[in-house]
């Protein structure tokens, strides 16, 4: 199973560093990055295996929002169903 | 590889769009819980409704985390009450009523549907004794919704029901007029009532369906309108399939939606509801949709047009994204609940003859519209009658949601709150139908309902 992880906000020091720490915290490899920063907003999906998570996928979820909230980004984490239901038949 | 563009429309649609599962709804059968003992009943039917929905709002909430989709509602519709009611006196069903907004209470859903009757031909004892505990039981209570089937295509239409709800809709308005006539946002009248509809207030759990089943309601004004104002100045052929083809993800959405909550509770998957289903939020109008097709104001000529084009496109781009679709499916008008309608009322574009033109064309009919506190329940009986002959006659369903606000007139505001929301008082016309509606019996059925 595997989720795509989506950051976006004003760009700052250290974004990668963080999520990608808090992804190892949890157990999640990373299998993709696509970033980019466009007059200082800043852009990225990662693309995660959840198969070996430590905790559940709903505390995951939780604590990447968290620290969006702590460093003024929006996080969101979601199944990759959702994509392939939506965009492929 | 999951495609960088998909991922961010998708986040797009729910951050900006307000996209989402409107409602999960769980159908109860509640036939083997019928007694002759109203207090068992009233046991019984509470012990089995929150034993088998035990799991429905924190499992919402669960698929709600996965996916990173809002389920903004869960709720539970039931077998029509009257089915299994007894037909002793209206206050079992009071009692009744009580017993299943205590349920919906402990479960923590916002609505319970189901506290209906289905009169199309005619009604039994226990339906004239439930109908007459409407007013007190939807007054007494939050949570649960009541509706009455008085027509159909097969049947004709039974307007000795149609004369006496009149009088129950007033009724429900004078019991909450504290609160706006809130009491009649809870009630509607329908022709054709689908039986595995998920929607408030019409949902109930039919006798053709399963023990027990999840029915999910997608909705999505939101982003058929952004796809509608992106699409620019294209001629209608294109319009209609970018409309397709929005329709097709939001529903494909609702569907992993429904099977994932049908493989967790383990309980059968029925349906995915296509239906536009607005909300007060800015942005998540049907009105706005109809706007942006080119329209100066919804209720301008075209509309009607506008409409029916957008709710075949709905059903074209959905009917493949789901294995099971049913319910109500299409475009809802709701006035209170979708801003663009309310404008559309404010500034004098939008009347309540339009909006019955418009309901021959969408899924619904004359919903959650506020109209004065003084109109005679023979003139509401009658609105009612015009509603059910549409239906009747095009074989498809109508629905009456009127709130006839006690003490209010024309172009006083009434304020439900929440998915509610609000609604501008609208004219009705006042010429007299006492005589028509005092004749009782039924309309018989059209022509067309001999298929055989």
């Amino acid at each position: 199973m595997k989720a795509v992880v989506t950051v976006t906000g004003k760009d700052t020091k250290g974004i990668i560093a963080k999520v990608s720490t808090l992804c190892n915290e949890f157990g999640a490899n990373i299998l993709e990055i696509t970033q980019s920063v466009l007059s200082e907003y800043f852009a990225m999906v990662m693309l995660v295996d959840i198969n070996e998570l430590t905790q559940d996928f709903g505390s995951f979820v939780d604590s990447m929002k968290d620290l969006g909230k702590q460093n003024c980004l929006i996080i969101d984490v979601m199944h990759e169903d959702i994509f392939n239901s939506m965009h492929r038949i | 590889m999951i495609n960088l563009s998909d991922v961010l429309e998708t986040i797009n649609m729910i951050r900006e769009e307000h996209l989402d599962v409107r409602t999960i709804t769980m159908g109860i059968s509640l036939l083997d819980c019928a007694t002759d003992d109203n207090k068992v009943l009233c046991d019984r039917v509470y012990d089995k409704i929150t034993k088998y929905a035990e799991n429905l709002v924190s499992t919402g909430q669960d698929i709600e985390k996965q996916f990173g989709i809002p389920i903004v509602n869960k709720r539970v519709s039931i077998t029509p009450i009257s089915l299994i009611g007894g037909s002793r006196s209206p206050e079992d069903y009071v009692n009744l009523c009580k017993a299943l907004d205590r349920a919906a209470d402990t479960l923590g859903i916002n609505f319970l549907g189901g506290f209906s009757s289905l009169v199309h031909k005619g009604a039994t004892k226990a339906d004239e004794m439930m109908i007459a505990s409407i007013p007190e039981a939807l007054s007494t209570t939050k949570c649960v919704c009541s509706s009455v089937n008085i027509g159909s295509t097969r049947a004709g239409i039974n307007m000795d029901a149609v004369a006496k709800l009149g009088h129950t809709v007033k009724e429900l308005a004078y019991l909450t007029k504290d609160n706006y006539s809130i009491g009649c946002a809870k009630f509607v009248v329908f022709a054709n009532v689908p039986e595995d509809n998920p929607f408030m207030a019409g949902a109930f759990h039919g006798v053709g369906e399963p023990e027990c089943v999840i029915n999910v309601g997608v909705s999505g004004p939101g982003v058929v309108r952004a796809a509608v104002e992106k699409a620019g100045d294209c001629n209608f052929s294109e319009l209609a399939d970018i409309i397709k083809k929005t329709a097709f993800k939001v529903t494909r959405m609702g569907q992993l939606v429904a099977c994932e909550a049908s493989k967790r509770l383990n309980v059968p998957f029925g349906i995915v509801d296509l239906s536009l289903a607005p909300t007060p939020a800015v942005g998540d109008s049907v009105a706005h949709i109809l706007e942006a097709m080119g329209l100066e104001s919804c209720g301008a000529p075209g509309t009607t047009a506008a409409l029916a084009m957008l709710n075949d496109a709905v059903k074209k781009g959905g009917a493949m994204a789901s294995s099971h679709v049913g319910g109500l499916s299409g475009a809802f008008i709701p006035v209170s609940e979708d801003q663009g309608m309310i404008d559309a009322v404010n500034c004098g574009s939008l009347t309540l003859e339009k909006l019955e033109a418009m309901t021959s064309v969408c899924s619904v009919g004359l919903d959650m519209i506020a109209i004065p506190g003084d109109t005679s329940a023979e003139t509401i009986s009658a609105i009612i009658a015009d509603e059910a002959a549409i239906g009747m006659i095009n074989g498809k369903t109508t629905a009456c949601r009127l709130i006839p606000a006690y003490g209010k007139k024309v172009g006083d505001k009434v304020e439900f709150g929440g998915l509610l929301g609000y609604a501008p008082v609208m004219p009705v016309n006042n010429f007299g139908s006492v005589k028509f509606i005092a004749r009782g019996g039924r309309i018989p059925a059209p022509i067309h309902s001999l298929r055989n």
